[in-house]
């Protein structure tokens, strides 16, 4: 199947003054975001529905994208979350049994703007160089004002932006799962994706997914037997209310007789926020890992997961009583910490997958258990 | 890394078996693989003793490996060196098939635990469970990975049975076979038996598998590996462009996968590490899959549980070393111990590509013009090229120009479509140009439809350049994108723009390639090795590399080498050979070398080998960009064998500095006219020789000459369309049949020698001083390709005139020359007069079996004097003199067994695939183990022959050979009728015994048989020689061949096999 031809003109801006110009696809409209590279050469469906993307510009760096177009199944969530989309080719055919839209038609429609036609790997050398940094990507079929586009690139601070409130439900949702004996979830909306709902469905939970401010005691009425805390987009230090909620979810880790030790697992932004919850720190990365093929190693059996990840920030300082569990085996930043006394379980990664390795899907098989016991 | 040591107890002496001779399915890979193996064991501190009779390797030099075995690749020959080297550990599993064989070889026969071996990396165990087809389904249904309904027969009629139930095509796979020998697909019944009876004789345990076919459906390969505790990834994974039914060493290949969702690739991924993890692999293992793309049904096809010819190719395409972590694993190390060379991170990641990769295999049909083209389950190619793009048409392009064949006019499509053969990728191309659509070619060809989009996308733009006027701005960077060379360009647009017009208004709009770097990781790490690649973009991240011009001081040279591209029949592993030791020379004297090469299989294109590596195409385009990049101080075009010194004419017109021979010693030596000049003036005789335009011209040559004669096209290499020609009726047909000649294209015309003996001369020169490293004599008489002929070092029967004189005309040919380098010659000698046949003013196919023969690195020493240095001539001398006590042979080895329909006798066209070096103190033993390594095995029995009418005065000799090693005689009436004892054979079909019943039935061991000359085909020979090579018995068409042979056998039989490491000769 084939897109007819479209030329559009599209210009990169990044603050720093790089400017490229290429060939404009999907919706004709200006984006803002912090300009970040994913590294998986496959799954870009999954990767534009991620809500964890919320404000950024997202560049794959393989350079063949919308081989296989859209289809229903794929999508991590209800539309396309990155402000604009970077490629070196756009594919104007696709082929797939499943596809149903083109990349350029699913783009249009969710009035994304994309990019193609640049030395994408140029943009990446240059942001592993200098660090992520925000950009303008506007597609138009008039003449762009560059200009005008870098005094706005700016104006944004990536991580003033509370983009969680903007990918969070507003509304309690229920998944009810098949299985006899049922586990009951909360899952705490930060921007999930999808294959965490269905992984833990899979596995026998009722999830009830909720906004990401409920209360903790509204929580608590839900009577969880485990606690999971979702992905998400933006800087975890930011997120005050969340630290609070679940130092109040957890107690004193059930010392008191005051909570229960009720299982918590955190994936992406919410193993962040466990660590600022209980005294630990964060810090930005230079330019993120996003991929699907970095090696992270559990500490005690020296297994190594090759895992999906897509995070700007990392736990610098883990807090005390929690010890590191996995790290990463390039750069030996933290991947995984869990705290027996609090009976926690975070990660940095992604077990859910979608798209990437499913190495990882044994985590949840670990949570299942932390939540018999 | 001290990990490793305390999960298993450290090797101290390791052996390493090698592949051997390069065949068909087997190439230089497994040199390229084994050598990393060798290094990533020594830097361990482990003694390495390695075993490999193929000369021209890289691993069997003597900074590679400790203990260098070239020796004969048989369960004996290793066992006798276990019983002497004691090592404690085999590493079996970087030798391809045969290495991984004769490994099982080893731990069948108790030979391992005899000596108290380990094997290291995945074990016999699991090699069995892999390799076995009857245990691997069982081990698969265990496991729930699906595989095709198939069934392990042992006879035809379990094999009816089967297909009686399933139905046809059915694809028959003999077990423990390399490239699928022996194997194919059945549509009926007929072919079925046929096959089945092949493959029955080609296993290796009499056993093989008929399973259904899944013509069409998509087929992809993983490349994992799996550490000791159990961590396992995907190196790389590809996908076939031609669907199922075409072997993977067959296909067009692309890396990573196109037409994949990540939901797909994640069910084959994790198929492919459970398959990985039951069959317990510790290093690397290569799993085929396929997908019904329509259904997302998918079935294992096969793995294999060691280094192969798709994990080399893996290992160039993302730059990640296989076969260095697969040993360091067969150590003990964990993956995240193992540290990747190009980052400087851990081995312990997924790559990324940020490019596409695209292989494609090339095929020896141009060798063979009566072998069918077509393509299928069985391999078929010689070699391969593989090129690196931004976008798949780039890719394509330029892998399509990197592979140098001529492609033949006026292609009718569906001649090629289906079934498929090697002109199908132009076929499709023609068929888009002739306005067929995307869906119609899908329909008859299964490949996917974006794929074919894409193929398609190619035509369109090739419109667009043909409709326009004027080639703006625009329109050059979307071709240049779409990897068009500036020559198609030219041709397309039809443009009174030669090649160099286009070049200059590419350059006139400022389009300049790129060159971007192969780095692992999609540019996320920053990389340390220079492997690039062209592209049109904007980021050149090739910066020249320091000593351009404008540097200067000591360390501020550098040279550029250009490869010799795929392996083919007349240019194989040896030129990789000669320019990776040009690397290693330049090395050693501080110099950079640049290589520009595009063959993934070799140690060449391994990013440690040079300073910088450019995998590109070897087109004039190519290389000059990359030189016009770097600037260097000059360019070596003599090692590449044709493919480089082809290129030396234009590079020097483009002003570029060609370092060594100049241009005018290239000219003289290649031009027939001026080299007749040079050689009356210097006393050279030459056989009598003359130039035909016309059919008339031909046959008055002829008679002045007098036949027999040797007839050429002027245009071609490596003997191509060469004949030896005995009759005015003969020239005829080989003028109207063979040859299209005109003004332009002469044939030409040599008087032909014959009972003369043939021998060349290897030598390097500074100019001045010459060194010649050796006269080497052909076993069989002059008329067969030297590339084809039984070789001895030292010579055997030219006398001391005989060799003074080839000295003298070899030190006055280099010096008028002005030979700067290599230079090898080819005379005849007949009854005490030399007469010179060519010099070829570059490295040639023997420069590393004379350098191995005499043990002194003639290149190295070629590359010296190219960049300035003198030679030693006096103390090079002495040293060889050392060697003149040991007699090494070279042998060949044939394709014959997979290219069915082609006649085996041998004549001046080339048709060997690869080499072997036998070493002896006396020559029989040599000639012994170079026949021995190249595979001829004389089991006793009976031998047959018939021998044409000039030989068979020599029959009753060879018959008492015979008779005295134990053979019962059998032959044709005419050769065999006057000799006792032995037993006339009726020609075919005409009585019992009859000549094919006696082969068939497995009497016959052993058939000699020289062809009548002319080489007609369907001749009662040509079918004795063909069952001959089905029955897989030696067939020796020689009589020279056959009495060496012979003898030598006969020497065999006084003592035992003696092995001897190298440096003990």
């Amino acid at each position: 199947m084939k897109d007819e031809k479209q030329e559009l003109k599209a210009a990169l801006v990044m603050q720093d003054g790089t400017i490229l110009h290429g060939i404009g696809f999907g919706a004709k409209t200006e984006a803002i975001g912090e300009l970040v590279f994913n590294t998986s050469m496959m799954g870009y469906q999954e990767a534009l529905t991620d809500p964890s993307y919320g404000g950024q510009i997202l560049l794959m760096t393989y350079p063949l994208i919308g081989n296989y177009g859209i289809n229903k199944q794929d999508s991590e969530s209800g539309r396309i979350h990155p402000a604009g989309f970077v490629v070196r080719c756009a594919s104007p055919d696709y082929q797939h049994k499943d596809s149903e839209q083109s990349l350029h038609g699913f783009l249009e429609s969710n009035n994304v703007p994309g990019i193609q036609g640049i030395d994408t790997r140029f943009i990446v050398r240059h942001i592993r160089d200098k660090g992520v940094m925000p950009a303008i990507l506007a597609v138009s079929d008039k003449e762009l004002d560059t200009k005008k586009m870098l005094e706005k690139s700016r104006s944004f601070d990536y991580s003033a932006i509370d983009f969680v409130s903007k990918v969070s439900i507003k509304k309690t949702q229920i998944h009810q799962s098949n299985a006899r004996t049922k586990k009951r979830v909360a899952l705490i909306d930060y921007g999930a994706k999808g294959n965490i709902v269905r992984e833990l469905v899979s596995r026998g939970c009722e999830v009830h997914i909720v906004p990401y401010d409920t209360p903790s005691s509204d929580i608590r009425s839900i009577k969880p037997d485990g606690i999971m805390l979702s992905n998400g987009p933006g800087d975890p230090a930011i997120l005050t209310g969340a630290h609070k909620t679940i130092r109040e979810l957890s107690g004193d880790g059930g010392k008191s007789g005051n909570a229960s030790r009720i299982p918590i697992f955190g994936i992406c932004l919410g193993h962040q926020l466990l660590a600022h919850a209980f005294g630990g720190d964060t810090y930005k990365l230079k330019f993120g890992h996003r991929g699907s093929n970095h090696a992270v190693i559990e500490q005690e059996s020296k297994r190594i997961s090759i895992t999906t990840q897509n995070h700007g920030f990392a736990v610098g300082k883990a807090p005390e009583g929690f010890e590191v569990t996995h790290i990463n085996v390039n750069d030996k930043t933290i991947e995984g910490m869990s705290c027996e006394e609090r009976n926690i379980l975070s990660v940095q990664y992604h077990p859910e997958a979608c798209p990437g390795p499913h190495d990882s899907k044994y985590l949840f098989d670990r949570f299942m258990e932390m939540m018999e016991d | 890394m001290d990990g490793a040591a305390g999960r298993m107890e450290r090797p101290k002496k390791v052996l390493v078996i090698g592949s051997g001779p390069i065949v068909i399915g087997q190439s230089a890979e497994f040199d390229y693989s084994g050598t990393q193996a060798c290094r990533a064991l020594r830097e361990e501190g482990i003694i390495v003793v390695l075993v490999n009779s193929n000369p021209a390797t890289i691993q069997t030099d003597k900074d590679i490996a400790d203990r260098i075995y070239i020796e004969p690749l048989t369960l004996e020959v290793l066992e006798k060196i276990i019983e002497k080297e004691k090592p404690d550990a085999l590493l079996g599993t970087v030798g391809g098939q045969t290495g991984l064989n004769l490994s099982i070889g080893l731990h069948e026969s108790g030979a391992l635990s005899k000596h108290g071996i380990r094997f290291l990396g995945t074990d016999a165990k699991s090699i069995e469970l892999a390799e076995s087809r009857e245990s691997f389904n069982r081990l698969m249904e265990k496991i729930g990975i699906p595989i095709l309904p198939g069934r392990i027969v042992k006879d035809f009629i379990s094999a009816k049975k089967f297909a009686d139930s399933n139905g046809y095509p059915l694809i028959i796979r003999p077990s423990f076979t390399l490239g699928g020998t022996g194997g194919g697909t059945a549509y009926d019944e007929e072919e079925l038996k046929r096959i089945i009876e092949l493959a029955l004789r080609m296993s290796a345990t009499g056993e093989t598998l008929v399973e259904k076919s899944i013509i069409g459906w998509g087929e992809f390969e993983y490349e994992v590996v799996r550490d000791p505790i159990g961590n396992s990834e995907i190196i790389c994974n590809m996908e076939n462009i031609d669907p199922m039914g075409v072997h993977t060493g067959e296909s067009i290949v692309v890396a990573p996968s196109q037409t994949l969702s990540d939901r797909d690739h994640q069910v084959l991924r994790d198929a492919s590490l459970k398959i990985v993890d039951a069959i317990g692999i510790k290093g690397s293992c290569n799993v085929q899959l396929a997908m019904n793309q329509e259904t997302g049904e998918f079935v294992v096809i096969e793995v294999n549980p060691r280094l192969s010819r798709s994990s080399a190719l893996a290992s160039k395409a993302t730059g990640y070393p296989i076969a260095r972590v697969a040993t360091k694993i067969a150590l003990g190390y964990r993956l995240d111990e193992i540290k990747n060379a190009i980052t400087g991170t851990s081995a312990a990641f997924e790559p990324a590509l940020d490019y596409v990769i695209i292989k494609i295999p090339r095929w020896p049909f141009d060798k063979f013009p009566k072998t069918p083209r077509t393509i299928g389950t069985q391999m078929k190619s010689t070699g391969e090229v593989m090129a690196i793009g931004r976008t798949f048409e780039e890719a394509l392009n330029k892998a399509l120009r990197s592979l140098e064949i001529k492609v033949p006019k006026d292609i009718v499509p569906d001649e090629h479509l289906f079934p498929p053969t090697d002109l199908r990728i132009y076929a499709l191309l023609e068929a888009f140009r002739k306005g067929r659509t995307i869906e119609d070619l899908n329909r008859i060809t299964k490949i996917n439809p974006w794929f074919l989009a894409r193929i398609h996308n190619i035509i369109e733009i090739e419109k667009r350049l043909a409709s326009e006027k004027r080639i703006d701005k625009e329109l050059m960077l979307e071709a240049k994108r779409a990897g068009f060379s500036d020559a198609q360009i030219a041709t397309i647009t039809k443009s009174k723009d030669s090649e160099l017009g286009i070049r200059a208004l590419r350059k006139s709009f400022g389009i300049l390639p790129t060159y971007k770097i192969v780095d692992s990781c999609a540019g996320e790490f920053e990389a340390i090795t220079p492997y690039y690649y062209s592209t049109y973009e904007q980021e050149n991240e090739a910066e020249a590399t320091p000593g351009s011009a404008s540097v200067t001081g000591a360390n501020s040279r550098k040279v550029v080498i250009i490869g010799s591209g795929p392996i083919r029949i007349g240019q194989g592993i040896e030129f990789d050979y000669c320019c990776s030791h040009a690397a290693f020379a330049l090395r050693e004297m501080s110099i950079r070398s640049i290589m520009i090469n595009n063959n993934p299989e070799t140690v060449s294109t391994d990013f440690d080998s040079s300073d910088r590596l450019y995998f590109e195409p070897l087109t004039f385009e190519d290389v000059l960009n990359v030189i016009e990049n770097e600037s260097p101080e000059g360019v070596i075009v003599q090692l590449g064998g044709q493919t480089s010194i082809n290129l030396a004419e234009r590079l020097h017109e483009a002003k570029i500095n060609i370092l060594g021979t100049k241009m005018d010693g290239i000219d003289i030596a290649e031009d027939r006219e001026r080299f007749r000049a040079l050689a009356m003036k210097l006393g050279i005789k030459q056989p009598r020789n003359e130039t035909a335009r016309s059919e008339e011209e031909a046959l008055i040559a002829a008679n002045k000459i007098g036949y027999p004669i040797v007839v050429r096209p002027s245009y071609v290499i490596a003997g191509r369309g060469m004949e030896i020609v005995y009759s005015d009726e003969e020239l005829r047909r080989y003028i109207q049949e063979a040859v299209d000649v005109s003004q332009k294209r002469p044939v030409l015309i040599d008087k032909y020698l014959d009972n003369a003996i043939e021998c060349e001369i290897d030598a390097v020169s500074d100019g001045e001083n010459i060194f010649i490293g050796g006269i080497m004599e052909h076993i069989e008489p002059a008329g067969i390709h030297s590339g084809d002929a039984n070789i001895v070092l030292p010579s055997m029967r030219l006398t001391e005139i005989d060799k003074a004189t080839l000295t003298k005309h070899t030190n006055d040919l280099c010096k008028a020359l002005g030979i700067v380098g290599c230079v090898n010659i080819q005379y005849v000698v007949k009854e005490s007069e030399v007469y010179i046949l060519e010099t070829n003013p570059r490295a040639s196919r023997t420069m590393p079996f004379v350098s191995k023969a005499i043990g002194i690195p003639m290149i190295k020493l070629a590359t010296r004097a190219m960049v300035g240095e003198k030679i030693d001539a006096g103390s090079l001398e002495k040293k060889h003199k050392a060697s003149e006590s040991r007699y090494a042979v070279k042998s060949v080895v044939f394709p014959f067994l997979k290219l069915i329909g082609t006649d085996i006798a041998l004549g001046p066209e080339m048709r060997s695939t690869g080499e072997t070096m036998g070493l002896g103190k006396d020559f029989e033993t040599a000639y012994y183990k170079a026949l021995l390594a190249a595979g001829i095995k004389i089991r006793p029995g009976a031998a047959f022959l018939s021998l044409r009418d000039e030989d068979k005065s020599k029959a009753p000799k060879i018959a008492e050979l015979l008779k005295k090693l134990g053979f019962s005689v059998y032959g044709t009436m005419g050769t065999v009728g006057s000799i006792e004892n032995a037993i006339p054979v009726a020609k075919i079909g005409a009585g019992s015994p009859d000549p094919l019943e006696l082969i068939n039935s497995g009497t016959v061991t052993l058939v000699i048989n020289t062809p009548t000359k002319g080489g007609k085909a369907n001749t009662d020979g040509f079918r004795i020689r063909r069952a001959s090579i089905q029955m897989n018995i030696p067939c020796i068409t020689n009589l020279n061949t056959a009495y060496e042979l012979l003898k030598a056998l006969e020497e065999q039989k006084k003592h035992p096999l003696e092995i001897k490491a190298f440096d003990e000769y």
